[in-house]
C-alpha cells in the first residue's frame, strides 16, 4: 500500500546515509498511517462515480480527492508521522492544508512536536486561538518556500525567501545544514509536490518593523 | 350586452394566436419541457452517469464525452496526430500510424464499439474503425490511449466494423469499396467490377486477456458495399449480418446506379463454420502486407510489424457460410435486437423496416427456401426470414437501438426524427424530431444483450441555427433525450468534434474504477529511462545526440546542454520522475518541425529535433505544472559543425561567468 518509488532515485540520492535511518523510519510510520489517514475535511466523498448527478458539490479543495495510489504530497506526508502532529494541527488551525496540497513546488521545513515544545510554555496554545490566527499564519508560511529544495541544494549563506515575505538564512557547517543559526534540518522526505526538512526548532519570523 | 372594445378583442386574439403557436413542436423551444435542464445538469464536482464513446469521424479521433451533462471529457487520437499530446510525433508513437504504405497520419473512424462478455458491456476496451485505409484500432479503457492498430488487406473503405461477437472473440471489418484482391493484378479497367472487383469481410480475434489483435480468417464475398454489422447474441451467436447495398454491382454514378434494385441484401455468416472450415484446413494462405501496431505501456513505445500472410476462406466453394437475406433499398443500419431474435435492416431508400427472424432464417436454410443464388451464395426468400415490416415508419431510416423493454428506436434521416416501436408488434409508439438529419444512435448498452435504456443520443449532421454561427463550417451535434417514460423527451444539445458516427454510452462505474492514475517508474523499461536525476545525461553516438532528460516540479535535468552542432541529430528522451495523479510535463524546443511532447507521470517520450541553424535553443514544459511552471526552462546551445565545444550538460551548476560577454 505504501509509495516506496525509490526514493533515492527521485531525489538523485539525495538523503545522506546518516538521515537514512530516519528516512526508513518516517517511511515505516508512513505505511501504517496511509491505511487510515483520517482528514476532517475530506468526509465529503468525491468519488461517487455511480450515483445520480444529484447533491451538492464536494466540499474541500485538493486535499479532499481520493487517491491512495500517488506519491503522497507534503500535507500527507506530514499527516503521516507521529513526530509531526502540533505541525499539523497547526496547518489544519491556519487553514494551510488546501494551499500546500496544491502543485507547489514547496519546500517545507517541518518542525518536530519536540521543535515546538522548545518554545516558551503557552506559545502554541495562544497561537492555536482563533484571535491569533494571523499570527500563526505568519508563523507556518515562513516554514514553506516555493520551489522543491534538495538537501544538498543549501549552500552556506544562502538565503531564502519565504511564502510569509520574510526570509531565512541557511548555514552548512559539517555537513549539518542550520537555518537561521537555530534550526538544524534533522533529515529530508521527498513528496510529490515539493521536499520537507525535518527541522529541530521553530523558525520565527523577524519582528515586524 | 356590453359592447367589447375593438383593443380587447385584438388583445384576445393575439393570446389566442400566440398560444396557438406555442403548442406546435416545431422548434426546440417547444420541443424542451421545462425539467429538461434539471435532467441534464450535473453539479459542478459531481460525476455523469456515463461515459459516451463517440466516433470524430473525418478527425480520425474518438471522443469522450460525460452523460447526461455533454461535458467533453476527452479526445483520443487514433487513426489521426494529435500534436497536443504528440500522438504520431514523439518517436514511441510513431510507429502506432505505420501502414504498409508507411506513415499514414490521418483516416476517417466512423464507429465505436465496446468490448463485451456473455453480450454484456465490460468496459474493458472500444475498438475504432479507419475507413480510408483500412485498420482497426483498439482503445485501452484503463489508459483511454489507443493500444493496438491492425490494417486490413485486400480491402477498402473499412465500413462495415468494428463490431464485435458477444465475447469479443471477433472484430470484423467488413469492405465497403470493393476492390481487386491485393495479391492478384489490380491494374484492370474499372468497368470490369463484376469480374474482378471482390467484398472482403475480415475476422480479427481478440485474445480474452490481453485484447491482442489478429486476422484469423477473411472471407472472400462478391463484390458489392458491405455497409454495416452487428452480431447475434444469445440464440443467433455464431452468426453476424452485414447489410450490403450496390448489389446492382455499379462502379460510377452510384447515386442513381446502386439503387435499380429493389431489394439489396442482408448477408448472414455463419462465423462458427467458417471456424470448422478453418480448422479443416479449408482456408488458403494468401500473401499479404498489412502493418500490426502495438503499444507498449511498460516500453512507453509502440512497435510496428509487418505481416506477409492471410488465410481467406472462398465463401462462394464453402457454400454454407453466408446466406443473402433480400432487405428493400439500399440498407445501411443492421441491427440486432437483445434477444438475438429480430434482425432490423434498415433502407435508406425504404419506405418500411424490414424485422427479419432468426427462427425463420434457420428454418428457410434448413428447408433450402432459396430464391436462387447472388454470386454463388444461396438467397433465402424474403417471405421467409421476415417477421413483419413496420409501416410507414418515416423518411430514411438509417440506424436501429434498443432499450431493454422491448422497443427499438430507429433514426430517419429525411425526416429528421427518432421513431420508437414495439419490436413485438411493429407498431410506432412515438417519434421525437431531431434537429437536424440524424445518421447514428445510441442507447447505453443499446447493441447489447442488456441495454441500460434512460437515454437516447441522436448524432447529427446539420446544425444550422442550433448554435451561435463559427462560419461556413458549423460543428455537428449530440441531442440527447431522456427514455424513461413513454414518450421521449429532448433535454439537450451539444457540440460534438469532427463528424460523429457511431457511439457508445456505459455506466461509468464500469470503467472509471478501472482508470490509471499514472505509470509507475518502477516498470518503465524504455531504453532511454532515465529513473532519477542522477542518470540524465548526454551521449554522442556519431552525429546522433541522445539527451537522457528528466522532469519534475519544476525543473528539466539537465537544463543547459552545450556542444551540439549542426548536422546534429538530437533526441530529447524525456522520463517525466513525477509518481502523482494529474501530473503531466509537457517538452518543447524552438524551431522542431513536428510537436511537443506530453509525457505523463512515469513515462518516457522522445522528440527528434534537427536544428537547422547555430544560436542558443530554449527548451520549456508546455503544461501549466506548477507555480513554478514559467521556470521550467532551459537552454541548448547549437555550435557550426567541426566546432570545438565540448559536448557538456548540468543543471543549477552553470553559474554565470563574470566575463560571458562574446565567448567564443
Amino acid at each position: 500500500m505504501i509509495v516506496t518509488y525509490s526514493t533515492s532515485a527521485l531525489c538523485g540520492g539525495a538523503i545522506p546515509n546518516a538521515k537514512f535511518f530516519f528516512m526508513k523510519k518516517i517511511l515505516m510510520i508512513l505505511s501504517v498511517a496511509s491505511i487510515a489517514i483520517l482528514f476532517s475535511c475530506n468526509n465529503d466523498k468525491k468519488t461517487d462515480q455511480s450515483a445520480a448527478a444529484t447533491g451538492t458539490p464536494a466540499a474541500g479543495g485538493q486535499e479532499a480527492v481520493q487517491d491512495d495510489q500517488s506519491q503522497k504530497d507534503v500535507v500527507k506526508v506530514a499527516v503521516g508521522s507521529k513526530d509531526h502532529t502540533t505541525l499539523v494541527a497547526a496547518l489544519k488551525q491556519a487553514d494551510l492544508v488546501t494551499s500546500l496540497s496544491n502543485a507547489g513546488p514547496f519546500t517545507v521545513f517541518a518542525p518536530t512536536n519536540d521543535a515546538f515544545g522548545k518554545l516558551p510554555a503557552g506559545t502554541v496554545d495562544g497561537l492555536m486561538k482563533d484571535d491569533n490566527k494571523a499570527d500563526l499564519q505568519n508563523i507556518l508560511q515562513y516554514h514553506v518556500t516555493v520551489s522543491a529544495m534538495k538537501a544538498e541544494s543549501f549552500t552556506d549563506g544562502q538565503t531564502l525567501g519565504m511564502v510569509n515575505g520574510d526570509n531565512v538564512t541557511v548555514s552548512v557547517k559539517d555537513g549539518k545544514v542550520i537555518l537561521n543559526g537555530n534550526a538544524t534540518i534533522i533529515a529530508s522526505v521527498p513528496a510529490s509536490n515539493g521536499m520537507i526538512h525535518v527541522i529541530d526548532a521553530v523558525l520565527l519570523p523577524p519582528a515586524k518593523k | 350586452m356590453k359592447k367589447m372594445t375593438p383593443w380587447v378583442i385584438t388583445a384576445a386574439l393575439v393570446c389566442l394566436l400566440s398560444i396557438n403557436f406555442s403548442c406546435k413542436p416545431n422548434n426546440a423551444k417547444s420541443a424542451v419541457s421545462g425539467d429538461a435542464a434539471s435532467k441534464a445538469y450535473v453539479p459542478p464536482g459531481k460525476f455523469d452517469e456515463y461515459y459516451n464513446f463517440v466516433s470524430g469521424g473525418f478527425s480520425g479521433q474518438l471522443s469522450v464525452y460525460g452523460l447526461p451533462s455533454g461535458r467533453l471529457l476527452r479526445v483520443i487520437p487514433v487513426f489521426s496526430v494529435d500534436p497536443e499530446k504528440g500522438y504520431g510525433y514523439s518517436e514511441e508513437t510513431k510507429p502506432m500510424l505505420n501502414t504498409s504504405r508507411g506513415f499514414v497520419p490521418w483516416d476517417d473512424l466512423h464507429h465505436t464499439e465496446l468490448s463485451q462478455t456473455n453480450g454484456e458491456v465490460d468496459g474493458r476496451w472500444v475498438f475504432g474503425n479507419g475507413n480510408n485505409t483500412p485498420r482497426v484500432a483498439r482503445i485501452d479503457l484503463t489508459t483511454f490511449r489507443t493500444a493496438e492498430v491492425i490494417e486490413l488487406p485486400n480491402s477498402a473503405g473499412n465500413h462495415s466494423s468494428p463490431f464485435i461477437t458477444e465475447n469479443t472473440e471477433y472484430v470484423v471489418a467488413g469492405t465497403r469499396f470493393s476492390v481487386p484482391p491485393d495479391n492478384v493484378n489490380g491494374d484492370v479497367p474499372i468497368n470490369s467490377y463484376k469480374q474482378n472487383f471482390k467484398g472482403y469481410i475480415s475476422f480479427i480475434s481478440v485474445d480474452k486477456t490481453s485484447g491482442k489483435m489478429d486476422i484469423a480468417f477473411q472471407l472472400q464475398c462478391p463484390g458489392v458495399n458491405f455497409d454495416l454489422s452487428h452480431a447475434g447474441k444469445g440464440k443467433s451467436n455464431g452468426w453476424f449480418f452485414f447489410s450490403c447495398y450496390n448489389s446492382e454491382q455499379a462502379n460510377t454514378l452510384l447515386e442513381q446506379n446502386a439503387s435499380q434494385k429493389d431489394k439489396d441484401f442482408i448477408m448472414a455468416v455463419n462465423w462458427k463454420k467458417a471456424e470448422e472450415y478453418l480448422k479443416a484446413g479449408k482456408g488458403k494462405k494468401v500473401p499479404a502486407k498489412y502493418a500490426h501496431n502495438v503499444y507498449n505501456d511498460k516500453t512507453h513505445t509502440a512497435t510496428s510489424e509487418i505481416k506477409t500472410e492471410v488465410t481467406v476462406l472462398d465463401v462462394k466453394e464453402l457454400k454454407d457460410i453466408c446466406y443473402m437475406i433480400p432487405c428493400p433499398k439500399s440498407p445501411h443500419g443492421c441491427d440486432v435486437d437483445p434477444t438475438g431474435e429480430y434482425i432490423v435492416g434498415s433502407g435508406k431508400l425504404a419506405a418500411l423496416i424490414p424485422v427479419f427472424s432468426f427462427d425463420k432464417m434457420q428454418k428457410a436454410i434448413a428447408a433450402k427456401d432459396f430464391d436462387g443464388e447472388y454470386d454463388g451464395i444461396p438467397v433465402i426468400k424474403y417471405a421467409s426470414a421476415l417477421y413483419g415490416e413496420v409501416q410507414k415508419p418515416g423518411l430514411g431510416p438509417l440506424h436501429t437501438e434498443f432499450d431493454a423493454n422491448g422497443n427499438a428506436y430507429t433514426s430517419f434521416f429525411v425526416s429528421s426524427e427518432v421513431v420508437k416501436w414495439n419490436i413485438k408488434d411493429l407498431k410506432v409508439l412515438d417519434r421525437a424530431p431531431t434537429y437536424y438529419s440524424v445518421g447514428h444512435l445510441c442507447v447505453p448498452g443499446g447493441d447489447s444483450k442488456k441495454p441500460f435504456g434512460k437515454y437516447l443520443i441522436a448524432y447529427n449532421k446539420i446544425t444550422k441555427d442550433r448554435f451561435l454561427p463559427t462560419g461556413p463550417e458549423l460543428s455537428q451535434s449530440a441531442q440527447l433525450y431522456d427514455i424513461s417514460g413513454d414518450k421521449m423527451q429532448l433535454i439537450l444539445d451539444f457540440p460534438t468534434i469532427g463528424e460523429p458516427h457511431y457511439a457508445q454510452a456505459v455506466p461509468a462505474s464500469l470503467i472509471s474504477k478501472n482508470s490509471l492514475k499514472f505509470f509507475n517508474i518502477n516498470e518503465n523499461t524504455n531504453p532511454y529511462l532515465a529513473k532519477g536525476e542522477k542518470e540524465s545525461k548526454v551521449v554522442r553516438e556519431g552525429n546522433k545526440i541522445h539527451v537522457y532528460m528528466t522532469s519534475i516540479r519544476s525543473h528539466f535535468a539537465p537544463d543547459n546542454i552545450e556542444g551540439i552542432k549542426l548536422g546534429d541529430e538530437v533526441y530529447f528522451h524525456v522520463t517525466n520522475l513525477e509518481q502523482d495523479w494529474d501530473v503531466p510535463h509537457g517538452f518543447a524546443v524552438k524551431g522542431a518541425t513536428n510537436a511537443e511532447l506530453l509525457i505523463m507521470p512515469g513515462e518516457t517520450s522522445t522528440l527528434k529535433w534537427v536544428p537547422d541553424r547555430t544560436g542558443i535553443y530554449p527548451i520549456y514544459c508546455t503544461d501549466f505544472c506548477s507555480a513554478l511552471h514559467q521556470e521550467m526552462q532551459g537552454y541548448v546551445r547549437v555550435s557550426p559543425a567541426g566546432s570545438n565545444v565540448p559536448l557538456t550538460f548540468s543543471t543549477g551548476t552553470n553559474v554565470p561567468k563574470p566575463d560571458t560577454a562574446a565567448t567564443k
